[in-house]
């Protein structure tokens, strides 16, 4: 595969989206093979059972057959004249995106209000030499926008295009040039991922049929039938992740961060500083003797469009999925240039309070970060500017009072992770409660002013 | 408003018990049942009482606070400036009182600012009080 984003042969290459003005205005139709792309699984999974019922060659399978191919016609004319009636066009600085045969729908995209525009390509695009193209907008509604499917050399064309005019440069500007930084190895990630929590859930099971095939034989097929479901879910969420992290290579451009990963379905997206919530470092205990770690950012928009994948909305984006300290701490100040490292430890009495927890409970800030550590077996380390702070609270729960202990939260605008500052004196509590809000808004004027 | 809805939910909890202890022990079964009702009723009065005490809400130059609980105390700072947007509702119940409960949220799903059982026109200005107090205070994510 080609490297994608590169500025070099987009510009001369495909002169026809962007080149003439009348071009541009013209309303532009999707790729015509892409509904054989959209209804590729469903489509694969009928006809195999279709092929499979003919040659069985039985009398009354009729009928199946009919519905069979009854079916595969309906979903292809479903998908047709969803192509048909689908249509874009890139106007003053507006994307549009025209759909739908009965319920019209018209969306528009400004450009000013983009944030990133990733490239996505599932498996079955790939064979075709397709691509998505995702929106992100900056509004708060985080509904994105795609383009499903357009032909490589087009997506990539429309990634320039709508990138240009979102920071009002020329239109045949090329992209901001970007450096890799690095590549995870496969090897690496393989193994990060067998000794991860769910990878060593699915050795276990594993071994655990080996060993009953060995001692009885007779119970393995009812084991197995009556296992299929959550061992098919476990075996589908581990490879998804490798899916999604295969080798991911990171480079940094001057709008953000860019990931380009995956086995069967390949990604390209930009996450821009500026949008991320928190970043969050984490350090199993099976990964320590090696010294990996993994290094995750949260971003705003936490309601997305549920026919995105999965995994992609319930998980945090790693940007680097496995790797050393160091490269760790490399990206970390990258992202977040200025951390402050945590260093002020709960009072001791916190121990009958969180008797695991307490080693690693610490926390610290500066006038524009706030970061917490905190972890059983597992060990987080969450960073949080202060700026993107949406609220603050103090809980006290019963046994923290006894212990005259309390906790503060940081909350924000990111899916799942929040700044923790566990078990504080309550003195110290009450003074940050008081301190804390003021603090983030200097922050955020600090932002604001630049 | 707690304390209504806990009356609405005692008197039929009261004839029940009333009606099962008549069916197996007779006049006697059914005073047990009437004790027994009234004693819960009384200790979930107290504990609402005391939850309802606890919660309280102060209007800062640049946040509003809000506190509650008696076991698990807490106590939220949410600045004007995060706030997305304002709920007010009323049940019937709360209607029926002339109460309303505010609701504030912000792009953090944890924010949790409920102030519940304000009387209705004080629930009023406060939507409107910090509804331009947000305005004026807005900023982006």
């Amino acid at each position: 595969m080609s490297i994608l984003g590169t500025s070099g042969p987009n510009g001369p290459a495909t002169p026809d989206p962007s080149g003439n003005a009348p071009a541009e205005v013209r309303w532009r139709r999707l790729h015509p093979l892409s509904p054989v792309v959209r209804t590729g699984r469903a489509l694969a999974v009928l006809v195999v059972l279709a092929a499979t019922d003919l040659s069985s060659h039985h009398g009354a399978s009729n009928t199946t057959l009919l519905v069979e191919a009854g079916l595969i016609g309906l979903l292809l004319v479903g998908s047709v004249v969803a192509w048909l009636v689908t249509r874009w066009r890139i106007e003053e600085g507006v994307l549009r995106i025209e759909s739908g045969l009965i319920r019209r729908t018209s969306r528009r995209f400004p450009a000013e209000q983009l944030q990133a525009v990733d490239t996505v390509r599932p498996a079955t695009a790939r064979i075709f030499g397709l691509a998505e193209v995702r929106l992100r907008m900056a509004a708060s509604t985080g509904s994105s926008g795609r383009l499903s499917y357009l032909s490589d050399a087009d997506a990539e064309a429309v990634r320039a295009r709508l990138l240009a005019l979102a920071h009002g440069v020329a239109d045949h500007t090329p992209a901001p040039p970007e450096r890799v930084l690095f590549t995870i190895g496969s090897g690496r990630l393989v193994a990060s991922i067998l000794l991860s929590g769910l990878g060593l859930i699915l050795e276990l099971v594993i071994i655990g049929l080996i060993v009953l095939t060995a001692v009885e034989p007779a119970a393995l097929g009812a084991t197995i039938s009556g296992g299929a479901t959550a061992f098919l879910g476990l075996g589908t969420t581990v490879f998804r992740r490798l899916n999604s992290e295969y080798e991911m290579t990171v480079a940094e451009a001057s709008d953000g961060i860019r990931l380009r990963s995956g086995l069967l379905q390949t990604t390209s997206e930009t996450i821009p500083r500026g949008r991320v919530q928190a970043v969050r470092l984490v350090e199993p205990l099976m990964w320590r003797p090696f010294g990996w770690c993994r290094l995750e950012v949260d971003v705003a928009g936490k309601q997305r469009s549920s026919r995105e994948n999965k995994s992609e909305s319930a998980n945090l984006r790693a940007v680097l999925p496995v790797g050393s300290r160091d490269q760790a701490e490399w990206l970390l100040h990258w992202i977040l240039p200025g951390v402050p490292r945590p260093g002020l430890d709960p009072p001791s009495r916190a121990r009958w309070k969180s008797p695991l927890r307490y080693r690693h409970l610490s926390w610290g800030r500066n006038q524009t970060y706030a970061v917490t550590t905190s972890g059983r077996i597992r060990l987080t380390t969450d960073w949080v500017p202060l700026a993107k702070v949406q609220s603050i609270r103090r809980v006290e729960g019963p046994v923290q009072r006894l212990l005259h202990l309390a906790t503060i939260h940081l909350d924000t605008a990111g899916r799942n992770v929040h700044a923790l500052a566990r078990d504080r004196d309550r003195q110290e509590s009450a003074e940050l409660i008081a301190e804390l809000p003021v603090a983030c808004q200097l922050a955020r004027q600090a932002l604001r002013t630049g | 408003m707690r304390k209504v809805q806990l009356a609405a939910a005692a008197v039929p909890a009261l004839v029940i018990a009333v009606a099962v202890g008549a069916a197996t022990g007779g006049v006697l079964g059914a005073a047990g049942g009437f004790v027994v009702v009234t004693a819960a009723a009384g200790v979930a009065y107290l504990f609402l009482s005391r939850r309802l005490g606890a919660w309280g809400y102060a209007e800062r130059d640049d946040d509003l606070l809000v506190r509650r609980g008696v076991m698990f105390q807490r106590l939220s700072v949410i600045p004007y400036g995060r706030m997305q947007y304002i709920d007010v509702t009323a049940g019937p119940v709360e209607r029926s009182f002339g109460l309303a409960t505010v609701r504030m949220y912000t792009a953090a799903a944890a924010s949790d600012a409920r102030i519940p059982g304000l009387p209705a026109e004080e629930a009023a200005r406060l939507r409107d009080n910090l509804a331009s107090l947000g305005e004026a205070h807005a900023a982006g994510l």
